[in-house]
């Protein structure tokens, strides 16, 4: 083997839990580090799943509730984005499937520095308990300043929470800034050095590389945010003025001169844009594994995968001033990020066409996982495609800042990257748990969530409407047509159907992990290492005495003239007659 | 025992995959044709916009139709059966390379008009002319450049209730400048204007669908658009804020009325100069009570949310408002007096008038004292006559 032995994993004295605490709280193996992950991230993404029932119930029925003022509504708003973009995708994608996958898929036996990740789980859980703070009774509330925290309204009295909400939400990020960063340089360290024998990265899963280059991204951008946080902090607190210009609000003078409210809007996307493909790129690659493993045929054009990870990735740094075509930035930055822009589509396109081709001529399997996956492509042809509108920059003008802008996005990174996350759970959970999800259960959540979430998503890119409105017909205003007001009604009951289908979920996930079929060690038939442990759930450490050797790619799917339809990555290849 | 022990689910190999998404592909292009969710008929000279945006409906509309169809198909034709065995293809490079291609060239039949149009939308013609708009939470100001041609120059720090554009005394180019009074702006059909657009607290964005264009107000600096409006209607188009701006934002309404060029130079006739402003300032007859109620007005920010000259913004207008009737939300009515207007600054959502949100936050004895609400009730009972044209709304 081209590579050589490393001495060190074969006989590592692991860090042996004693008790329930260090086994399960303050435990440094990656794969109950990814389980803390997983759940902090769905609780508190439950959290965002009632507040987004808040928003959509005053939407489709304004005036039914009193209890749901303009401050409950703007509130909701901004924390359903915040908690749903950083604090469940991005935690769950590189923190929880991040930590399961990377040291089993490349026959490692844990991160190369399992204290570091334990602190990392227990930081970004921190994160979560001060971004919650601003419910608590005397803070007035969380921010209402819109999950992009524009100053000067974010820190300006006309914002509800403009007190403690918009600290408590700046402080939250950067404290999840610093666990992210110890979460990623293990992620990074454990991909480079702690590949066993024979992984070249060339052989790799993808899920690996979409996570790979995804953290690589989150080291590059999040300090973005990071700098901005605590120049907002100051801003707020010790009234500088990185971002507030001369102003004069709700009549009165304010002390700030100079700044510039654009500066936060450039240093807000350039994490901002990143961060679109940290959450879409682990999705990118765990989607391409689960269709090769069900589809019983290997990816497409495996290398060009690969390289479009890495393209987008690159790409995805010069970009972000998409997000600003109608900020009042200078208008010839519009002709350079437009072409930037639609660029990234190509390598995005050959994305979709090689998971549809790797459906051609396979032997598709309609599993849970499988299910996910196909709806995944299908939401994500139509997220991608709307973002070619908003992309270009002049067909942004009429769009930008209505109810479209929040279809296409909602469809490509909110929808799509959650059903991976699914397609995720069913397809890895007999493996965390040793058993199988309830396939019946597994099936009515599958058709619920992505009938629904269509319904919901799809007809909103006919609403012509501004976003972030508490109510549309206010005075003699006639902007929203009675036609809306009923679309609006149905996409809000729909949304009502399918947060209630995630309590099964939920159900599925805590009924089965008792009661549920035994799954054995590969009841998918898949060819990563993740499915070439000894036991099953696999134990602290991950392999017996060796480490296994890998010999092929991921993907030896119904090889010509081999009787089984699968060889996974550790079969030794036959010697050449 | 890895092997078959979930071989025997039936619904590996079924077909509602297949037919759901024919299903969703059908309903989309469906909707996509017949839906009574249309654009707003435009009103500007920007059909080009319209033009890209429905080239790119057409390239992508096709696009997936095509992926859509092809899905369908291989979901149908290639579902599992026992007997069956997936072919083995790890690349084809040829394919990879025509469907590059192909994908760049349609990436550059949007790309390439989009940016000819985002020309033309950032170059305003040689005989445009300038409007400001002034924008401020949460409502719409406008002003003209007189006969000169020419703004004054403004800052924040001169904005007082008397000079809520922050003109400067100073600047003799502010003194025939047009401010207009009320929240509806007209302008003449078939001129080219630019729009420069000011902020005075935090971002705002003038969009009136009908005119397709849009732009950030961003404070500290002067952005800009330009448009042409090209069609006459009765009704005024609404022009609503689209960039979000605190508590109130949904209700930032506003008007641009289009006019022929007679009937907008004699509307801008009836409009005063800041001159005039100022000098009908100087004759104000108000009492002092009344004088020192509007300074609490404008500091408190109650002027944010209720005029006094009958422009209806946040909230309701003060203008005539003293001993009137009005009809609650909740069915019953009130006689605005002294109990009423203090339980409506110390409890605000206890009794909303009919047609307005429970936006207001309330105040308490800490922020507006007792003997500031007297000057506040001083100045509503003093607010009886229009100081200008009523608000020509709708």
């Amino acid at each position: 083997m081209a590579q050589a032995e490393i001495p060190y994993q074969e006989a590592i004295p692991l860090h042996d839990p004693h008790s329930w605490i260090t086994k399960y709280w303050f435990s440094q193996d990656h794969k109950v580090i990814a389980v803390q992950y997983g759940i902090t991230a769905v609780a508190v993404g439950l959290v965002a799943l009632v507040l987004s029932w808040i928003m959509r119930t005053q939407i489709g029925f304004p005036g039914m509730f009193e209890w749901i003022t303009p401050d409950i509504y703007y509130q909701s708003v901004t924390m359903h984005g915040m908690i749903m973009v950083i604090y469940l995708l991005t935690a769950f994608l590189l923190g929880s499937f991040g930590n399961y996958l990377v040291p089993l898929m490349l026959g490692a036996r844990d991160m190369v520095f399992p204290f570091v990740n334990m602190i990392s789980y227990h930081v970004y859980f921190a994160s979560v308990i001060i971004l919650m703070l601003g419910y608590l009774p005397g803070m007035e509330g969380p921010t209402g300043a819109g999950w992009t925290l524009y100053p000067p309204q974010a820190i300006l009295s006309g914002t509800p929470g403009a007190d403690w909400g918009i600290l408590t939400m700046l402080a939250s990020l950067a404290v999840f800034i610093v666990a992210f960063t110890m979460g990623g340089l293990n992620y990074i360290t454990t991909i480079l050095q702690a590949r066993t024998r024979g992984m070249t990265m060339m052989r790799m899963p993808l899920s690996i590389w979409g996570i790979g280059m995804a953290t690589v991204l989150g080291l590059l951008a999040f300090p973005a945010l990071f700098v901005s946080a605590i120049m907002m902090t100051l801003d707020n607190v010790l009234g500088t003025s990185f971002f507030m210009p001369a102003i004069s609000s709700a009549g009165a003078e304010h002390e700030y001169e100079g700044g510039s409210p654009l500066l936060f809007q450039h240093l807000f996307w350039f994490f901002g844009h990143p961060e679109v493909y940290i959450v879409a790129l682990p999705a990118f690659g765990v989607v391409s594994d689960l269709i090769s493993v069900h589809a019983r045929k290997n990816i497409f054009g495996y290398r060009l995968m690969v390289w479009a990870i890495v393209a987008i990735g690159g790409l995805s740094f010069i970009v972000w001033a998409h997000h600003m075509y109608v900020a009042g930035m200078h208008p010839y930055f519009g002709f350079f990020f437009a072409t930037t822009t639609l660029i990234i589509a190509v390598p995005t396109a050959i994305k979709v066409y090689n998971w549809t081709l790797t459906l051609w001529r396979a032997n598709i399997r309609f599993t849970v996982p499988m299910l996910f996956a196909i709806a995944f492509v299908l939401t994500f042809v139509v997220g991608g495609l709307t973002g070619l509108f908003l992309g270009n920059v002049i067909v942004d003008v009429p769009l930008s800042d209505t109810y479209f802008v929040v279809a296409h996005f909602h469809m490509v990174m909110g929808v799509a990257p959650i059903l991976v996350i699914f397609g995720g759970i069913y397809h890895w959970y007999p493996k965390i748990t040793g058993r199988m999800l309830n396939d019946t259960i597994g099936r009515i959540h599958f058709w619920i969530t992505f009938i629904g979430t269509y319904a919901i998503y799809f007809p909103m890119h006919f609403l012509a409407i501004p976003r972030r409105y508490y109510e549309y017909n206010v005075g003699e205003s006639a902007i929203l047509t009675p036609s809306m007001d009923i679309l609006n009604q149905s996409i809000t009951i729909t949304a009502y159907i399918v947060g209630i289908a995630q309590f099964l979920f939920i159900y599925n996930l805590i009924v089965s992990y008792r009661h549920g079929r035994e799954a054995g060690d590969n009841p998918w038939e898949a060819n990563s290492l993740e499915w070439r442990t000894p036991q099953t759930p696999p134990v602290h450490g991950n392999w017996g005495e060796r480490l296994p050797t890998v010999h092929r790619w991921a993907y030896d799917f119904s090889v010509p003239g081999e009787e089984r339809d699968f060889i996974p990555q550790d079969v030794p290849r036959k010697a050449q007659a | 025992m890895a092997s078959g022990n979930n071989h025997s689910s039936q619904d590996k190999g079924n077909m509602a995959v297949a037919i759901f998404l024919l299903i969703i592909v059908i309903v989309s292009v469906l909707l996509s044709f017949f839906s009574p969710w249309q654009f707003t008929e435009i009103a500007s000279n920007w059909g080009y916009i319209d033009f890209t945006v429905i080239l790119t409906f057409w390239i992508c509309g096709i696009v997936f139709v095509v992926i859509g169809l092809f899905m369908v198909y291989t979901t149908w034709k290639f579902r599992y059966r026992a007997d069956a065995r997936a072919d083995y293809e790890p690349e084809n490079p040829k394919l990879e390379w025509w469907l590059t291609i192909v994908t760049t060239i349609g990436v550059v039949a949007m790309l390439a008009p989009g940016l000819i149009v985002w020309n033309d939308f950032v170059n305003p013609p040689d005989d445009v002319q300038e409007v400001e708009v002034l924008s401020k939470q949460w409502g719409w100001a406008f002003r003209f450049p007189g006969e000169d041609g020419k703004f004054g120059t403004v800052h924040v720090d001169n904005i007082d209730a008397d000079n809520s554009f922050g003109m400067n005394m100073a600047d003799p180019n502010g003194e025939d400048d047009v401010l207009v009074q009320g929240n509806t702006l007209h302008l003449p059909v078939d001129q080219a204007y630019k729009v420069l657009l000011r902020s005075n607290d935090v971002l705002h964005d003038f969009w009136v669908p009908e005119f397709r264009a849009k732009m950030d107000a961003v404070p500290g600096m002067i952005t800009y658009f330009w448009f042409t409006p090209t069609r006459i209607q009765d009704e005024p188009y609404e022009v609503v804020c689209a960039e979000l701006c605190g508590r109130g934002h949904y209700t930032m309404r506003g008007w641009v009325k289009v006019d022929t060029q007679d009937d907008f130079q004699s509307w801008l006739g009836t409009q005063p100069t800041w001159a005039d402003v100022q000098a009908a300032t100087a004759l104000d007859a108000m009492s002092p009570e009344a004088k020192r109620g509007r300074e609490i007005w404008a500091a408190e920010g109650c002027n944010a949310c209720h005029s006094l000259d009958g422009t209806a913004v946040v909230g309701p207008t003060w203008l005539n408002l003293w001993n009137s009737t009005r009809n609650l939300a909740d069915g019953n009515t009130v006689t605005v007096d002294e109990a009423y207007f203090v339980e409506s600054i110390r409890e605000p959502a206890v009794k909303i008038v009919e047609g307005f949100s429970p936006a207001m936050v309330a105040y308490d004895d800490e922020t507006v004292t007792q003997d500031e609400i007297q000057a506040l009730i001083a100045l509503l009972k003093e607010s009886v006559d229009a100081p200008a044209d009523a608000p020509d709304g709708p």
